[in-house]
């Protein structure tokens, strides 16, 4: 488990504008995804945490040893966090050969446990045919491997990967995700990574926290966080929600619905909580939750369509004013014939519009 | 026709050491001005450079103020080894050392900051102690460049003139140097011994610049 309460602050200089990074958060065995755009302070949060960057104020705790704690001047070195890092560009040492790479790690080790340790690792990484080479002679994914391996191979309390899948092709950030899941699965320790790819949130981790200037928004189970994003400030930032202003016009606690007056028209919606008629609500509903349709009918509303784009498992449909509609493919054929010659409608069921919050409060 | 290879030497021995002399003292003082930061670093750094732009001379009478016989570190060394430090070759040899230090010192911390961060970062979290750091991944990474500087303080020592002459003096058979031994050659009217050795310092120094130069090549290509 680790733990850790964190400000820094970067005064504004010159050339650039001021930043504060100021979180707190826990990370329990199992993957947290740090979520964010860039510049929200991720990185910056993972060296904290690592001891290259020292923090203003604040504490540390992994496994409740106290790796950091300005209270009482307590600050490790990076040497003795014990925290594996995987870095952006793998940072293999480019003189050393793989093996020698690991050996450099493990070096606190027995020399025959140490080379039983390694031997276990180029193993486990399907790295052992290439323990000989070195780092300018490997593959992307290779390095990755090797990097990977040599950050765990003195069984760090933590595992910090900064953006690991970037400048990997598809199919490598797949065998990445695999490897990063098999890792959780035989490690017990936190293993927290960087990203600005909202699928990794989905495909990897156990937790999200999402990172918006230098401030946690949101931290939620992925699931959890597309079924309700809790803001419209994370719901931009995650993307591919449609996000809406609406007014309550009548509101139905008893039958759980209520009726919004939105896309200058009304419609059905769900049931809002600590909300009165008139309020400003706002909602936001995912692309593949709305229906296109070809004519009127109960909360459908006239819409043009703007583009088509074509996406793996779906047609997606922009009909601008955040009516994005995804479409399974076999049923596009026939809509789209239809639509060109009756017009387009976008019908919003209640049940897929969800309040958020409108400001991008915290929920915790 | 007799020319006297003393000289030649001598000066091969006295830049030899004192290049490795700078080495060492270099290199932790490069070391500790790429990495560390503490109270009076500009004045270290400005300190360390002066001997490149003061005149030879003028460094050469603040050495004899330093480790004169009448300075208290001329006569700690008198005490201890009963000989004087100055004008015999030990001599020679720091004022060639800091003849040639600055250059090593400016050179190997460019190098040492040139260093990828996020290996030494790298190194830092996999726990090594920074000595180990150093010597397992600073070093080597950066050993190209500070190599190409090692050789040309190397050939700066070899030339000094000014300062070997003021604190090591010009004394045939002991202390005269390659560079003096010129200097005395031209003044005494021996134009032969002069001659030979400016040609073998001339093509002596080509080789080293060639082998610096060579260094620093492979080092860009790789």
């Amino acid at each position: 488990m680790l733990r850790a309460t964190l400000t820094k602050r970067f005064p504004a200089g010159p050339e650039s504008a001021g930043f504060t990074l100021s979180v707190e958060l826990e990370a329990a065995p199992g993957v947290t995804v740090l979520y964010g755009p860039s510049g929200s302070g991720k990185t910056l949060t993972l060296d904290t945490i690592a001891g290259f960057i020292s923090a203003d104020s604040g504490r540390i705790l992994l496994n409740d040893r106290i790796l950091y704690d300005s209270g009482a001047q307590v600050h490790l070195p990076p040497r003795d966090r014990n925290c594996g890092y995987v870095f952006q560009n793998y940072s293999l040492f480019p003189h050393m050969t793989v093996r020698a790479n690991l050996a450099f790690a493990a070096h606190r080790l027995a020399r025959l446990e140490r080379h039983r340790r390694i031997a276990e690792l180029l193993d486990r990484f399907r790295i052992a045919d290439l323990a000989g080479r070195y780092p300018h002679e490997l593959s992307g994914g290779q390095k990755q491997r090797a990097s990977i391996a040599r950050a765990l191979i003195a069984d760090p309390g933590v595992l910090l990967l900064d953006e690991p899948a970037n400048g990997l092709d598809a199919t490598l950030r797949d065998d990445l995700h695999s490897l990063i899941l098999e890792i959780r699965q035989s490690v017990t320790i936190p293993i927290m990574l960087v990203t600005h790819n909202p699928e990794e949130c989905f495909v990897l981790a156990d937790q999200v926290l999402i990172y918006d200037g230098g401030t946690i928004l949101h931290r939620a189970a992925p699931a959890e966080l597309l079924r309700n994003p809790a803001s419209a400030a994370v719901a931009r930032l995650l993307g591919g929600f449609n996000i809406y202003e609406a007014e309550a016009i009548a509101l139905d606690p008893g039958r759980q619905t209520s009726r919004l007056r939105m896309l200058d028209t009304e419609i059905d919606g769900p049931n809002l909580r600590g909300c009165f008629r008139g309020d400003r609500v706002t909602l936001c509903a995912r692309p593949e939750e709305l229906r296109i349709a070809t004519r009127p009918g109960a909360n459908r509303v006239r819409a043009d369509l703007v583009r088509v784009t074509e996406r793996p498992q779906s047609i997606r449909a922009d009909f601008g004013k955040d009516l994005i509609v995804d479409t399974p493919r076999p049923e596009w054929p026939a809509l789209r014939e239809a639509g060109e010659r009756d017009g387009w409608w976008v019908e919003l069921p209640a049940s897929s519009l969800r309040q958020i919050a409108r400001s991008s409060s915290t929920s915790e | 026709m007799h020319v006297d290879w003393f000289p030649l030497w001598l000066s091969l021995e006295v830049a030899t050491a004192a290049t490795l002399i700078s080495l060492a003292l270099g290199l932790w003082l490069a070391w500790l001005l790429a990495n560390r930061d503490f109270p009076g670093k500009n004045f270290v750094d400005a300190i360390t450079t002066l001997p490149l732009a003061l005149p030879p001379t003028v460094l050469g009478y603040y050495l004899l103020v330093v480790i004169g016989r009448s300075s208290w570190i001329g006569r700690a060394w008198e005490a201890v080894t009963g000989t004087s430090l100055v004008f015999t070759w030990r001599a020679a040899v720091i004022a060639s050392t800091l003849h040639a230090i600055p250059l090593l010192i400016k050179s190997s911390r460019a190098a040492l900051e040139s260093v990828d961060v996020a290996c030494e970062r790298a190194g830092r979290s996999l726990g090594a102690s920074e000595w180990r750091l150093f010597w397992r991944v600073s070093l080597p990474l950066a050993r190209r460049p500070i190599a190409a500087a090692a050789v040309l303080a190397f050939a700066r020592s070899l030339g000094d003139f000014g300062a070997t002459l003021m604190i090591a003096g010009d004394i045939p058979g002991r202390t005269q140097t390659a560079a003096i031994a010129i200097f005395d050659a031209v003044e005494s009217g021996n134009t032969l011994a002069a001659r030979v050795l400016v040609i073998v310092i001339s093509i002596l120094t080509a080789a080293v610049v060639l082998l610096a130069n060579g260094l620093e090549k492979r080092r860009v290509s790789r």
